[in-house]
């Protein structure tokens, strides 16, 4: 994030300060956020069935990874219990839903609620620890909710898990991916607005002040509990969202798909997309989805019909050591590259 | 009483004890309003501890602060921004990672109303609205401290002398009745000091804030304070006019190192009364 000023291209100038305010760092970006967003939009007639359930996944882990990012990235805290709130709002989406028989299109934003208020109250120790000790204390809220969902039939059917209905919306039953696809990307791009709009108003200062210097943020007027706690609040949201869209999806919910490693896999997308950025929480979250797709497709070029027994491991190594190596080479994520590859074509052939 | 209504900020007999360690005993002063006061003295003698108390970081032992003739026991940091309190630190304590703009809005966090939910809607519920206008207010503080050529870059990669001046603008946004400058002008060259002396000097006379200031250049400070207090062991020896305490037997002693009875009196009066 620091470090780089790619220039605005020629011709783009700022005469008033709402201009100057904008999202997008130049009118070439909103043009092609705008251009690839209608590329998606046109994804379900042209792409093919597997390719778009890849895209839904990324769709809903982004959407939670955004989350994530404004408690890490921005806020500078940690959570190792992310999986479990993407799971609550699962869970309690189709528990509402079957429940009280509220509509699935309304109940995805209401589980988004319900897991800002989960989050608000396992993110009360951040109001007194930091850092590791803050790691441990969210690993607990992973294990308390996932026994939680093990044991509460009422809630989650236990071990056996509940089902979630299909969507409907305005008399439009959404049972195919390439229906269900439109309804991930809509509540993806309005992830996305709303934390880039979060980030540029005062609250999101707010949080990246208590990241980068919570002493002097507390002497500008920040209640830095209040902001700590806050930031748990709105990650968990997000996850929520997610949570819901992956249940909807699935059809299914049951416990298991909500471990300490699906917390960690959070982790991972957010710290290889950059962490502190909202791009970037998509961009590791594609990364993390498509790098198993990837590795299965290079062990079936490169690996001898000999050895297809240990394929599998081969598959599994790689995809860990992609993350290593990744880590070793570009440690503040695929954004900040993303912002080299963009000063460098600016500023060809010169290099400042 | 007509005396009393001009004075700003009032400190009665503040102590501050660290275990055994008497960081601040019984200093009590009148800061009055629009003027420079300076706060001068030897290394650990305690006057960022006097800082620190003002702005609320510590809570003083025994002894209260008053600002406007009102207490301000129980106002939390935070709150205390509110009040009409700012502060730069002496060292340097800017958001790193954002850009100088950035910075510099986050001083003007406790005037501001959009919150989280109506700034994610941004153009709907007045965020964007009310982020312009105070975009303005901050591009004035930024014309006002000659920051424009850095104002979208990241703080972190400033040189000490501009970052100390990010940090003034950002104590200026917070439109503070009383501004805390913790040695605004440490390890800075002359002509650095000659611009941040003249800020000073405009932030109080054009802005009309009340400045209270650490500072150990003497000649910066007997050119611009009002009213000068000289700690040395946490205790005051001197409070008044640059000249008058420049000639006081004690502040010399202080400041040479030298022996000085009148403290040591002082601390044995103090034994005495403690046992």
């Amino acid at each position: 994030m620091a470090g780089i000023s790619s220039p605005r291209p020629c011709g783009d100038y700022r005469t008033s300060y709402k201009s100057d305010m904008t999202i997008f760092p130049s009118r070439n970006s909103l043009y092609a956020a705008i251009g690839g967003l209608f590329l998606l939009l046109a994804f379900p007639m042209i792409g093919n069935d597997y390719h778009l359930s890849l895209l839904i996944q990324i769709g809903y882990y982004s959407i939670a990874a955004i989350g994530l990012n404004i408690l890490v990235g921005f806020t500078g805290q940690i959570s190792l219990g992310h999986g479990a709130f993407f799971g609550f709002g699962a869970i309690f989406s189709a528990y509402l839903n079957n429940a009280t028989g509220i509509p699935v299109f309304f109940t995805i934003p209401l589980a988004g609620f319900a897991t800002a208020a989960v989050g608000l109250i396992f993110g009360i120790p951040a109001a007194r620890i930091k850092g590791l000790y803050l790691a441990i204390a969210t690993l607990a809220s992973q294990f308390i909710l996932e026994d939680f969902y093990a044991r509460a039939n009422w809630f989650s059917g236990g071990s056996s898990g509940s089902l979630a209905e299909i969507v409907n919306f305005l008399g439009i039953e959404l049972d195919t991916d390439q229906k269900y696809f439109y309804l991930v990307l809509f509540w993806l791009v309005v992830s996305l607005i709303a934390a880039a709009n979060l980030i540029r108003t005062r609250d999101g200062r707010a949080l990246v002040a208590v990241r980068d210097h919570y002493l002097s943020a507390e002497i500008m007027g920040i209640n830095l509990t209040k902001y700590r706690i806050l930031s748990f609040g709105i990650s968990s949201a997000f996850a929520g969202i997610g949570g819901a869209l992956y249940g909807h999806y699935l059809g299914f919910v049951s416990v298991e798909g909500f471990t300490l490693g699906l917390s960690i896999s959070f982790l991972a997308m957010i710290i290889i997309g950059g962490l502190g950025s909202v791009m970037g929480s998509v961009l590791g979250a594609i990364f993390i989805t498509l790098l198993p797709e990837f590795t299965e497709i290079m062990a079936d070029i490169v690996l001898p019909e000999s050895i297809a027994d240990g394929k599998a491991y081969v598959k599994e190594m790689s995809v860990g050591a992609a993350i290593v190596l990744f880590l070793i080479f570009e440690p503040e994520g695929l954004a900040h590259r993303w912002k080299l590859i963009k000063a460098y074509w600016k500023l060809y052939p010169f290099s400042y | 009483m007509d005396k009393n209504t001009n004075v700003l900020l009032q400190a009665q007999d503040i102590s501050l004890r660290f275990g055994g360690v008497h960081a601040l005993s019984n200093v009590s002063y009148d800061i009055k309003k629009g003027e420079i006061f300076s706060i001068i003295g030897p290394n650990g003698a305690g006057k960022t501890s006097m800082l620190n108390c003002i702005s609320g970081r510590y809570t003083p032992t025994s002894g209260e602060i008053l600002l406007n003739g009102k207490s301000l026991k129980g106002y939390s940091v935070n709150d205390r921004a509110g009040l009409g309190i700012g502060r730069t630190f002496q060292n340097l304590a800017l958001f790193g990672h954002m850009s100088v703009l950035d910075n510099i809005m986050v001083g003007r966090h406790h005037q501001l109303k959009n919150n989280f939910m109506n700034g994610m809607f941004y153009w709907v519920g007045g965020a964007q609205k009310e982020e312009i206008i105070e975009r303005r207010k901050v591009e004035d503080i930024i014309d006002f401290l000659e920051i424009q050529h850095v104002r979208n870059k990241p703080a972190g990669e400033l040189s000490y002398g501009l970052r100390k001046r990010v940090e003034l603008a950002r104590a200026v946004a917070q439109s503070p009745q009383i501004i805390l400058l913790d040695e605004p002008m440490a390890g800075m060259n002359l002509e650095e000091k000659e611009d941040m002396a003249r800020y000073i000097i405009d932030l109080n006379q054009e802005l009309g804030m009340t400045i209270v200031m650490i500072e150990h250049d003497m000649g910066v400070v007997i050119d611009i304070s009002d009213r000068v207090m000289v700690l040395d062991f946490g205790r005051q020896i001197a409070l008044g006019l640059p000249e008058e305490v420049m000639q006081n037997e004690h502040v010399k002693k202080a400041y040479l190192g030298e022996e000085d009875d009148y403290i040591r009196e002082l601390e044995e009066d103090d034994a005495e009364v403690m046992s």
